[in-house]
């Protein structure tokens, strides 16, 4: 039984890997899963200089979801190469490093900071709903997309990854944009924008206003980009948005995406990641699939 | 003695305290793990509801593996949480936080501070603190003073009320200040205004003062960044003015938080 999947060359034990943010780079859900059962670990993004992120509340619940506006808090690029670069390397799973900005020469300096490590890929965030300048703006406009997308590619060491917004009108025309720029693949989706008011205090219930909604109410609009997607460009889909369980993970698999990530899910059950692992061996079993590649975007 | 899982317990009793106030005892190995002032994240079964509640634990029953939280319904997580009875089960995430640094209380002359909702880690910080002149401050709403007898074994009780019905009228400081105590340390749980005037106090007096703060979290173990409190330092893991409040926290040196 194969459960090993191809992106840009890089190849995974699994299609099982965590979502930018949930995971941070791994250390605090090492107590309760084991790293090296991961197809790969995505981590907190980082930019070149340290980010204090937003005020507090930053995360409030939804039925069936969470808000969440961080604002991208990270420690900076040495610390992370540093500190969290040598704990992943401990680990028998690959390192995907998200990689966040305010401007693209932000960007290109921690792209080209992680070129000398051993990271296998990098993941850029152009879609993060929670800071204001930059970020997103790239994520929202496919000429701007395009553009940081190639000036990425052409200082990047290790495969590129753009990790696409769902705040769009049409999420194909950003994947056609991000494969026209060279991208090696897309990850999707990113949290959708929302808003919770508490009606007992008359205020919002996260200090920035809005945040981004993630958790399983957001599954069913993540399948249908994923598979529309998957069906607009031929690089490779990593699919994210609700997965809770294996059987999640299939229906993003089966919908077109070549891997998955766990994301909130990671705080509801911090073993989601290693059952989901299991469970989808045991679905491969139960359907007698040799390969896990048979599954990817069967459903048409 | 480092314990975290999440696991499915189950309750051993629960009752009313106070109006809203509940009193739940688990049954769970964490029990024998558990500092005073660390907390537990307590799942709601309504799968709509997808995060840990974040209760501090009131006290812990080593021998008998027994963890007791006192919590105010304040939700639709912690209203499904009172309907538990002896025998259901229940989810939780525990241990979580650093709790407070009891040995640091021994020989000298301590404030055990609680207002409100932060009354109950309180009591097992009492429990715990050996050897000291113990007193022990507790701020109430009304006449409902849940817990307060609980106290009495383990120091000089103070009781204020906001309505003046049972002790001091004011807050857990206008009841220090009807005392000519001078203290060498503080441990606090309570609601922002009480915490921010313990740590004027503490300053102004030149105390070291310890207080538990509380925050929305998502993940409660470190990994979210959801529910950071601004610091005067910059800590190791942020390294920028936000620190952890779910593993760097609960429990703060006063002088080292800005709030």
């Amino acid at each position: 039984m194969n459960t090993q999947v191809t992106i840009a060359g890089v190849t995974f034990k699994n299609p099982v890997m965590t979502a930018s943010g949930t995971f941070g780079s791994g250390m605090e859900y090492s107590q309760f899963v084991d790293l090296n059962e991961l197809g790969a670990v995505v981590t907190k993004g980082v930019a070149n200089v340290p980010w204090p992120g937003n005020p507090t509340p930053r995360v409030a619940e939804t039925y069936g979801g969470m808000l969440n506006a961080i604002g991208l808090q990270n420690p900076g690029i040495d610390v992370f190469i540093e500190r969290d670069l040598p704990f992943l390397a401990k680990y028998d799973t690959k390192v995907i490093v998200n990689v966040c900005g305010k401007t693209v020469e932000d960007y290109l300096e921690t792209v080209e900071r992680l070129g000398d490590t051993n990271v296998d890929m990098l993941e850029i965030n152009v879609s993060c709903p929670n800071v204001k300048e930059g970020a997103i703006a790239f994520g929202q406009r496919a000429d701007c997309l395009e553009d940081i997308t190639s000036r990425i590619k052409k200082v990047a060491k290790q495969p590129v990854i753009m990790k696409l917004s769902p705040n769009v009108t049409d999420i194909t025309e950003m994947a056609r944009a991000a494969e026209a720029g060279g991208a090696d693949a897309v990850s999707l989706i990113n949290t959708i924008t929302g808003m919770k008011i508490d009606i007992h205090r008359r205020a919002f219930a996260l200090a920035n206003k809005t945040g981004g909604l993630s958790g399983p109410a957001i599954k069913p609009v993540a399948v249908r980009m994923v598979y529309q997607v998957a069906n607009a460009v031929k690089i490779p889909v990593i699919g994210m948005g609700g997965i809770a369980t294996a059987e999640d993970a299939i229906e993003f698999m089966l919908a077109g995406a070549t891997a998955v990530s766990v994301g909130a899910m990671n705080f509801v059950n911090p073993y989601a990641t290693s059952e989901i692992v299991k469970g989808i061996e045991s679905y491969m079993r139960r359907y007698e699939i040799e390969d896990i590649n048979e599954l990817i975007g069967c459903v048409k | 003695m480092f314990y975290r899982k999440k696991e499915t317990a189950v309750v051993y009793s629960q009752t009313k305290l106070a109006t809203g106030i509940y009193d739940c005892r688990i049954k769970t190995p964490a029990a024998k793990a558990a500092r005073p002032g660390q907390f537990i994240g307590v799942y709601p079964k309504d799968a709509s509801h997808l995060l840990a509640r974040p209760i501090s634990i009131c006290e812990a029953d080593s021998e008998n593996s027994v963890l007791r939280i006192v919590y105010r319904v304040a939700g639709e997580g912690t209203k499904e949480f009172s309907g538990y009875q002896e025998k259901d089960n229940v989810a939780i995430l525990a241990n979580l936080g650093n709790g407070f640094p009891i040995e640091e209380a021994t020989g000298k002359t301590v404030l055990i501070m609680g207002g409100g909702i932060g009354i109950p880690p309180m009591l097992g910080v009492a429990k715990a603190i050996k050897d000291a002149d113990k007193h022990i401050f507790l701020g109430y709403r009304d006449i409902e003073t849940f817990l307060s007898d609980e106290f009495l074994p383990y120091g000089s009780v103070y009781i204020a009320t906001e309505d003046g019905s049972v002790g001091c009228k004011g807050n857990v400081l206008n009841a220090l200040a009807t005392t000519t105590l001078k203290p060498d340390i503080i441990m606090a749980c309570g609601p922002m205004p009480m915490l921010r005037a313990i740590k004027k106090y503490a300053e102004e007096n030149d105390i070291v003062a310890y207080i538990s703060l509380e925050e929305r979290m998502a993940c409660g173990v470190g990994a979210c960044l959801g529910c950071v409190c601004k610091t005067t330092h910059k800590d190791h893991h942020s390294h920028v003015n936000n620190t952890r409040i779910c593993t760097e926290g609960p429990v703060f040196d006063a002088r080292e938080v800005d709030i």
